[in-house]
């Protein structure tokens, strides 16, 4: 019995496994020339903030000196000093390390906040969803700002110093970044909310249910993969509101106390100078536009990669 | 309709209740008010007790809260501290128009500071809403219908760098190139401070001069959202099949824009606009508080920083009540913009 003589060809051509989500997101992110630029620049820029500590000591960024005070850029102190002789250049970059930690961390509340209560109004519905919706809504119809004062008001100054990885943070650093995150859930939760509705009603959540899986197994590993493109394009946003209302708030001179420096509470007061010393908004200022610039366009870039059928707004 | 409105107004209510209550119980922890009752001189403790005692703050919390919603004139309150509550309570409470009277100016109502002061923020913020919903339809629609073109990427760029720019960067900016560098090159340059020149005193002139800055500060920014969101609600409308239908049976383009697409068109920018118009009441604490100007802003921090609870709690409120009717009048003019909206 001769039999298989006929040889099996292999393929011409050897298909190429599937590509994964991440993969694919990645090709179509690639593409997006502005969403590339905005991720250099924020490299650049987290450099520029992590990088620069190992040159210039915090305890210099912090030591003031009123002989050298106002003095515009020179080639000592590259951004000039502000009004009590501290180097900008140095300020610029530590205060870089905390409005950047503040957005970063702003965000992570933000997203767990929203993404639990979301998850929560739209999968189990009824009064729950009632309640948390109404809650929602009542926060949204107050003007952030108005909210981030009052609440900055409200815990200013409650929070002891923190010294964490050998250095010490103003409490209000913590304070921003709770207020922040507990201002901005609302959004987010309406927006997971309305995915669960849709996608609690699909075949696999009623099969998982059928099985006796248990609710939150449900909510956290079935249906929360399915919505994750929207969370992810959510926070990055985030993190850019975040670091402007930071830089609102420093500014009014609610946020984070001195010598804590950040880009916000380095302009407090340059009003006051205005006339004399432009180098203590300018700086402060082009890197705060800088970053929340960069990561809108990564935003932008993730939307577009992470889901294909959202148009380009 | 008229029930939908009813409706919409009703569920509103719960709404203020819930934020009124989380506002009034963070209003409690900011610092003590009557720490500066005493003009110069740190106020005595027997004054203090006084003082808390005619203001109702010796009161627990939800008492406190109480008076402020519906007013205490119906009972007796302890005024000279015997115990023995003999005085008739004054206060009408918010339900009925009385929002208390101001901790910090004494014996003015909150209410009276309040409007005193919304029209300064009116007339920046109109005037700079106008400009910025007049200036985006018109580029905003140009670049829509000139996608990809010079002038599309240039507005593009300014609108994402307008909406990542934080506003004192704007106000500042403007503030040194306009008034100070002006001024020393010898040009004309516009104030930056207040609503008039002490020295030449109040007119009309004054005042349009002094509202030059910071409308161009508010009108930039606002300018951004607004330019990128009408272009991509063009955008969207003139790709679809009516247009294209429209524009094969012979129409002129001029009349397919203005009349088919710019109408279907309207829908996502009076949202735009109905939903944004409140929060310029809040983007205008910053602006004001640059350019020195008296208005609600300013008068919201000055306020905040002295603990006032009663003018704080107006502002907040009013300012809520402000946004609901927006998003009510929004929903209003889709109905009568769009005959598919019935709410009935």
């Amino acid at each position: 019995m001769a039999q298989g003589t006929l040889p099996l060809k292999p393929p011409a051509e050897v298909e190429a496994p599937p590509l994964t989500l991440g993969q694919m997101a990645w090709r179509r992110f690639r593409r997006h020339k502005l969403a590339m630029a905005g991720s250099v620049v924020m490299i650049l820029l987290l450099v520029y903030a992590f990088g620069g500590a190992f040159f210039l000591s915090e305890e210099y960024a912090n030591f003031t000196d009123t002989s050298i005070r106002l003095i515009g850029p020179t080639a000592g102190h590259l951004f000039g000093t502000d009004t009590v002789g501290r180097d900008i250049l140095a300020r610029t970059i530590y205060g870089g390390q905390i409005s950047l930690l503040i957005g970063l961390a702003a965000a992570i509340v933000q997203v767990i906040l929203g993404i639990v209560i979301g998850a929560f109004s739209g999968y189990y519905g009824g009064w729950i969803d009632s309640v948390l919706m109404r809650f929602a809504e009542a926060i949204m119809i107050v003007p952030t700002l108005f909210l981030l004062l009052v609440m900055a008001k409200f815990f200013g100054g409650q929070i002891p110093e923190l010294t964490i990885l050998g250095r010490t943070f103003s409490g209000s650093v913590v304070v921003i970044i709770l207020i922040i995150g507990l201002t901005s859930w609302p959004r987010l939760a309406r927006i997971v909310r309305a995915e669960f509705l849709a996608l609690k009603e699909n075949e696999f959540v009623v099969a998982a249910r059928a099985i006796g899986t248990r609710p939150l197994e449900i909510i956290f590993r079935h249906i929360l993969p399915n919505t994750i493109a929207p969370i992810v394009v959510t926070a990055t946003l985030g993190v850019a509101n975040a670091i402007l209302a930071e830089a609102y708030i420093s500014f009014l001179g609610l946020g984070v106390q001195p010598p804590t420096a950040t880009w916000g509470n380095m302009i407090t007061g340059a009003t006051n100078y205005i006339e004399s010393a432009w180098w203590l908004w300018f700086f402060p200022g082009l890197l705060i536009l800088f970053t929340v610039l960069s990561i809108n366009f990564i935003g932008d870039g993730l939307r577009d990669a992470l889901d294909p059928r959202s148009r380009p707004s | 309709m008229g029930r939908y409105v009813i409706r919409r107004l009703l569920q509103a209510i719960p709404l203020l209740f819930i934020i009124s209550i989380i506002l009034f119980v963070l209003m409690q922890n900011m610092g003590d008010p009557l720490a500066t009752l005493g003009g110069r001189q740190p106020t005595r403790s027997e004054d203090r007790a006084r003082l808390a005692r005619q203001l109702g703050l010796d009161k627990p919390l939800y008492t406190q809260y109480f008076y402020w919603l519906v007013g205490n004139d119906w009972t007796m309150i302890d005024v000279d501290g015997d115990g023995v509550a003999e005085t008739e309570g004054r206060r009408k409470g918010v339900l009925r128009g009385d929002f208390g009277t101001s901790l910090v100016s004494r014996g003015r109502s909150a209410t009276e500071i309040i409007f005193e002061r919304i029209p300064n923020t009116l007339l920046l913020m109109i005037p700079a809403e106008l400009i910025t919903i007049v200036i985006a339809l018109v580029i905003g629609i140009y670049s829509a219908l000139r996608q990809y073109s010079a002038i599309d990427n240039v507005v593009t760029t300014i609108s994402f760098v307008g909406l990542a720019m934080p506003i004192f960067f704007v106000a500042l900016g403007l503030v040194y190139v306009f008034a100070i560098l002006f001024q020393r090159w010898g040009l004309p340059s516009l104030p930056a401070n207040g609503m008039f020149d002490p020295r030449i005193g109040r007119s009309p002139g004054q005042l349009l001069i002094h509202m030059i800055l910071p409308i161009t500060t508010i009108a930039f920014i606002s300018f951004a959202g607004y330019s990128r969101y009408i272009r991509s609600a063009m955008l969207e409308v003139i790709s679809q099949d009516y247009i294209r239908t429209a524009r094969a049976k012979g129409l002129s383009s001029r009349y397919v824009l203005y009349t088919h697409a710019l109408k279907n068109a309207a829908l996502p920018i009076v949202t735009l606009i109905g939903l944004n118009l409140p929060f310029l009441l809040a983007g205008a604490v910053v602006t004001e508080s640059i350019f020195a100007w008296p208005g609600m802003g300013r008068l919201f921090l000055d306020h905040l920083g002295r603990s006032d609870t009663p003018v704080v709690m107006g502002i907040l409120l009013l300012t809520a009540i402000a946004v609901i009717v927006f998003q009510l009048l929004t929903d209003i003019t889709y109905a009568l913009l769009d005959p598919r909206i019935r709410y009935d």
